[in-house]
């Protein structure tokens, strides 16, 4: 039986201590893969980090895996793994086009791009709901609805992007350009030519609207107690059922704002797979920032700096893919979630036993 | 004070305990207890709750190891260290929870463990076989192709027997075998039980139901606080005899204040029914009143239907059929939140699974199931966690729970101070009602007896108690009116003052 | 006729060939999920499996190396998973997912540090692939009218692993249902208290599911790369894991079923594959072929809503046992 590790060292010391892990583990990957760790290291550092443009493209990759993360975590917080961002993301990037596509040309930036906003969430929330219905009313596991409803949405977008959406004329699945889009932070005086957008700052209003509304109100107490306890929930009166259908509807909302950094900030047209893993990765940053809003921004950086990292690595050291960080991103999640009690053993017996 | 076990039988005890030690903690659950169990006999062992029956079967089929002791089976030491070795000596044991794989059939679920080789169709013909046998033989029919989640109750138990035997138990012990089962699936099982000791089994039945001892035993023992307090030959004594070794002579109750008249009728409950979450009706049919002033206690060992009449009552869990009239007016069935709104609050049975979160701090578990009260909210309706801190400090010290530190996390407290956290967290909301299942479990001495004056000065205050407990001794010195719960009726109503002898008959079923 | 047969012979060689991966898949899921251990990482270990098998015949001209490389490849995931789940009772699903993007990230990055060809392994020459095994007596069984031609080219001319995969569908069903190990995995996966009263190690018997999930997973890696393909490309599991997935969810934890349904979701890949472009009669719109391409999924989430029939799981999946003390 472990005794429980002080608060500082659950939040802190663990989620370090696995990444550090990670890191080691991954070294050895790149030694097999006939590679020096120091130089893919450098490489990974100074690509994310080395210039105002590294910087910038981090922060953009940042923003995705904050929404990811929060999507995830907040869903967490109630017991559910929502493994659907992916496909909330993507069903709130058409939730974006369609207004934007329907109403570009007559309402002016101002109201567009909020209108925008709420409709990719109205969206994401939508395509997160339905799982969280079934999984409330009908019992269907989470974790293989959600699955699927990723796969289904891929082949959604895959019909509407062909078929449908497609700018007459041309072979790319892809629509026409939105007349407008949200401006980048270089317009504001950020240096560089980064694609990091004001999709930033609302991925952080968004992390504090998470904590005001799990930590602070009556409504996410509820939430906590039913991922903590449900049967303390069923003590208190707390109605799970509905905690769980509007956790996954905010948890898909959250999701679109993947959607809103690419699909909005960017890209300022829709095309397939913008999502990028982004999904995928979330679940690692909402175990390392073990659910909570400041951990889930902190991972955050962490992973947007790997993604940015990974593609200056995959240039700078050609026989590395990008794809060399995606090794560190599962081995952070086996380290935080599946072996995780391997170095919670050993750890609490450095700790003194509490009175 | 043990007697001497009369009209002994020649021949080796089929089992025999010397000396059987078991402490968990600073409990002693097993305290240097013997049992001689003889071949071709039925042997009750009785005893409240906690009294160490438990712990003693699970030490006989390997569940624990003891602490010091000697086991004999057929004259020889014994050394039993895993459940392997119990079944290698033939000593089976029929759980109260039954171990069955539902999906599976009944030749399925026998033949697990032992299939007799790699291949189950050789297997197959023989454990067919061994249950034709066995029917003959006990009168323990049942279809080997059915399937267990198709089948009564009464039925899975034969299964567990059928299984037993099959492995070849020479001693058999079930525990609290009769709890689910109908008065006719009852007499079935003594009939099984009882042509198990014609052919020279020893069986041993663990039960609370003295009317039970009295019909099928040969033999019976008695436990109370971890130690064997007698062996006797059934026919030699009476239930009287039996209630009252197993509930032991109290001290007199301390002199309690004389209550206050009783007032009006606060909760009025009408022939409540309630099944357990397993589809089994464990309340049949209860009705009593409640007024304000009183401390009503509800007495009876564990497993009769308490613990979902509480649930009931609080909203946890929704009655079959009934009524449940609060201040007079019939209640449409709510949910818990709805319970407290209306003012009857609850402290429960088991604090850990429900009444507190074992990783929220205190002052977050102080708030549990009122989350929504003005009384922490702030600006916009938000939580304020200065409100929350300064209300869980008031309340501590109000309380006495120590440490007073509202952050701390809500598992780091002893269990007194949980339960007194809990309680304090329920009495704030200063309920006309309290429902309180074991109070005191758990909990240090000092502790209880605060836990207790809280109760009665709740009553004093001209509110009302309903107070559920095992500990006979709780019930008496706190309850005004006294209600013995027995298989899930009311079968007693006694006012203070009642003879211990008289209760411990009720809760044993005796009458 | 000779019309019909052109269209049909095809698509039906193509369903076993597609579903071939699937059945392996699923059976391994079958024995990880009916021991208890939820096993959302079959795809990871196929594609480590695709990959050591691809990698291993590449090098060593051997295509029956590349089978072993991948049991090997992908048990080792396996073996992790059952470490995670079993002894440190972890989440089942967070390793589940932790293996399949370790693998993708894993196969990846070695793919192109090993062979330099953009994340694929080179071409596989004809004795490293495994080849098509054309039924015995194929020359005159084809002079039968109809039927000939239709045993000929469905049921000959597979890889040996499209009917070692249709086999280990009777033999599972054997295992589970008529062997002492297979009764006592099943019971592990309802009521491992049950089978821990009888004094049977659960933990063992769930860590031997969990290895047969990696073996079998191998195999159906091996089958993409090798046998299917000529070689390992970037994520060449493409999500067959899941639909693996679905298939067992929809077979309801069942080998015959598992069959059914692995072989209806081939025929739905393969008459989508046909379809694209074509214009539905009538309508003059082209047929929608994603649709039929998200039905297994669909399909699986109206069971799991009970909708339709009710997807029964062992019932003590997901859940690590720990002893009542």
């Amino acid at each position: 039986m472990n005794r429980p590790l002080p608060r500082w060292a659950e939040l802190v010391l663990l989620p370090v201590l696995n990444l550090v892990l990670a890191l080691a583990v991954s070294a050895l990957v790149v030694l097999a893969a006939g590679q020096s760790p120091r130089a893919a290291f450098d490489a990974l550092v100074i690509g994310s980090f080395g210039s105002w443009d590294s910087i910038g493209y981090t922060l953009f990759y940042t923003t995705n895996m904050a929404f990811a993360g929060l999507a995830v975590a907040i869903a967490f917080k109630a017991g559910l793994f929502n493994i659907g961002v992916e496909g909330q993301a993507a069903i709130g990037g058409l939730g974006v086009a369609l207004v934007c596509l329907g109403l570009d040309a007559t309402l002016p930036a101002l109201i567009l791009l909020p209108l925008a906003i709420l409709g990719g969430a109205a969206f994401g929330a939508a395509w997160g709901a339905v799982p969280g219905w079934l999984q409330a009313r009908r019992g269907s596991h989470i974790v293989i609805t959600t699955i699927m409803f990723n796969f289904i949405a891929a082949a959604l977008m895959v019909y509407l992007l062909v078929n449908v959406l497609i700018e007459p004329g041309q072979m790319a699945p892809e629509t026409r350009r939105f007349a407008t889009g949200l401006a980048k932070l270089s317009a504001f005086g950020f240096p560089g030519r980064s694609p990091v957008n004001l999709a930033l700052p609302l991925a952080l209003a968004a992390a504090l609207a998470v904590w005001v509304l799990v930590w602070r109100t009556p409504w996410g107490y509820g939430l906590r107690v039913v991922g903590a306890n449900p049967d303390a929930a069923n003590y208190a009166g707390i109605d799970q059922a509905k905690r769980i259908i509007v956790v996954m509807a905010i948890s898909g909302a959250l999701a679109a704002g993947i959607a809103v950094n690419e699909v909005l900030g960017t890209h300022q047209k829709l095309i397939l797979n913008f999502t990028g893993g982004a999904g995928f990765t979330g679940i690692a940053v909402a175990l390392m920032g073990r659910n909570h809003p400041l951990g889930v921004l902190l991972a955050a950086l962490l992973f947007g700096a790997l993604a940015q990292g990974g593609s200056e690595l995959a240039f700078e050291m050609p026989e590395l893919p990008r794809d060399t960080v995606v090794v560190v991103q599962g081995l952070v999640i086996l380290f935080t979630g599946a072996l995780g009690g391997l170095l919670r053993a050993p750890l609490s017996r450095l700790f003194p036993a509490r009175a | 004070m043990i007697a001497k076990p009369r009209g002994s039988q020649s021949g080796a005890p089929a089992i025999e305990c010397r000396a059987i030690t078991k402490r968990f903690g600073h409990v002693l659950a097993n305290d240097a207890v013997d049992l001689s169990v003889q071949r071709g006999s039925i042997h009750g062992v009785i005893g409240e709750n906690g009294a160490g029956k438990s712990t003693l079967m699970a030490i006989l089929h390997g569940f624990y190891p003891m602490d010091s002791g000697e086991i004999r089976v057929d004259g020889r030491p014994a050394a039993i260290r895993s459940s392997a070795d119990a079944i290698a000596l033939g000593i089976e044991m029929v759980h109260q929870h039954f171990m069955l794989v539902e999906p599976f059939t009944v030749l399925e679920n026998i033949m697990l463990g032992a299939e007799g080789g790699a291949l189950l169709a050789k297997g197959q013909a023989a454990a067919r076989q061994s249950l034709a046998r066995l029917a003959q033989d006990y009168g323990l029919v049942v279809d080997p192709d059915a399937r267990i989640e198709d089948l009564p109750v009464g039925t899975r138990q034969r299964v567990e027997i059928l299984k037993a035997l099959h492995r070849g138990a020479e001693i058999l012990i079930l525990d609290e075998p009769t709890g689910v089962l109908t008065p006719q699936e009852a007499d079935d099982l003594f009939r099984v039980l009882r042509a198990l000791r014609d052919e020279g089994k020893a069986v041993i039945l663990i039960t609370h139901k003295l009317r039970e001892v009295m019909a099928v035993t040969d033999h019976v023992s008695v436990m109370r606080g971890g130690r064997m307090v007698a062996h006797l030959a059934t026919a030699e004594t009476s239930a009287a005899e039996l209630g009252e070794l197993m509930i032991g002579r109290r001290p007199g109750a301390a002199t309690r204040p004389t209550p206050a008249t009783p007032g009006v009728e606060l909760l009025g409950v009408a022939d409540l029914r309630v099944r357990d979450g397993a589809g089994v009706a464990r309340v049949r049919g209860v009705s009593f009143t409640l007024h304000a002033g009183e401390i009503l206690g509800i007495a009876g060992v564990a497993g009769n239907g308490q613990t979902e009449l509480l649930e009931a009552l609080s909203g946890m869990r929704a009655p079959d059929s009934g009524t449940v009239r609060l201040r007079g007016v019939p209640l449409a069935p709510c949910d818990a939140g709805e319970m407290r709104r209306l003012g009857v609050a609850h402290v429960p049975e088991d604090r850990l699974r429900h009444g507190l979160i074992a990783d929220f701090a205190a002052q977050e578990t102080a708030i549990l199931g009122y989350q929504g009260d003005p009384m922490w909210r702030q600006v916009l309706g938000l939580l304020s966690g200065r409100a929350m801190e300064r209300h869980t400090k008031a309340l501590m010290a109000a309380h006495d729970v120590r440490p007073g530190v509202p952050g701390l996390r809500s598992a780091l407290f002893s269990g007194g101070n949980q339960q007194r956290l809990i309680m304090g967290r329920e009495l704030d909301r200063a309920p006309d009602v309290l429902l309180v299942g074991q109070p005191t479990r758990g909990v240090d001495i000092g502790g209880i007896e605060a836990i207790h004056q809280r109760l009665r000065a709740w009553r004093d205050a001209g509110k009302a108690v309903l107070l559920v407990s095992v500990e006979l001794d709780e019930i008496l010195a706190l309850s005004d009116r006294i209600l013995v719960m027995f298989d899930g009726r009311i079968v007693g109503d006694l006012a203070a003052g009642a003879g211990e002898r008289e209760l411990g008959l009720l809760m044993a079923g005796a009458h | 006729m000779e019309g019909v047969l052109d269209l049909i012979v095809p698509i039906l060689a193509a369903t076993l060939r597609v579903a071939t991966p699937l059945i392996l898949a699923a059976l391994a899921g079958l024995f990880s999920e009916r021991s208890g251990v939820v096993d959302v990482g079959l795809e990871g270990k196929m594609l480590a499996g695709a990959f050591a098998a691809a990698a291993t015949a590449s090098v060593t001209g051997d295509v029956w190396l590349g089978l072993g490389a991948a049991i090997l490849a992908s048990s080792a995931l396996a073996l992790l998973h059952g470490f995670a789940c079993v002894t440190l009772r972890g989440s089942q699903v967070v390793s589940g997912m932790a293996i399949n993007v370790l693998a993708a990230g894993l196969t990846a990055t070695l793919a192109l540090a090993w062979f330099r060809q953009g994340g694929q392994t080179p071409p596989l020459p004809q004795g490293a692939r495994f080849p098509a095994l054309p039924l015995p007596g194929a020359a005159w069984i084809a002079e039968v009218p109809v039927l000939g031609r239709l045993l000929v080219g469905v049921v000959g001319g597979h890889t040996a692993l499209v009917y070692l995969a249709v086999l280990l569908v009777p033999v599972a069903a054997f295992v589970l249902w008529r062997t002492r190990f297979g009764l006592r995995l099943r019971a592990c996966g309802e009521a491992p208290g049950a089978v821990d009263a009888a004094g049977v190690s659960v933990a063992k018997l769930r860590y031997a599911g969990v290895m047969i999930a990696g073996v079998l997973c191998g195999v159906a890696g091996a089958a993409i790369s090798t046998g299917q393909g000529a070689g390992f490309s970037t994520d060449m599991t493409a999500g067959r894991g899941f639909i693996a997935l679905a298939a067992l969810i929809l077979a309801n934890w069942k080998p015959w079923p598992v069959l059914a349904t692995c072989l209806l979701f081939g025929l739905l890949d393969a008459v989508a594959i046909r379809l694209q472009g074509v214009l539905i009669p009538g309508l003059g719109v082209a047929f929608p072929v994603q649709a039929v391409q998200a039905l297994p999924y669909v399909l699986t989430v109206i069971l799991l809503a009970g909708f339709v029939g009710r997807a029964v799981a062992p019932r003590a999946v997901g859940i690590p046992y720990v002893k009542e003390r």
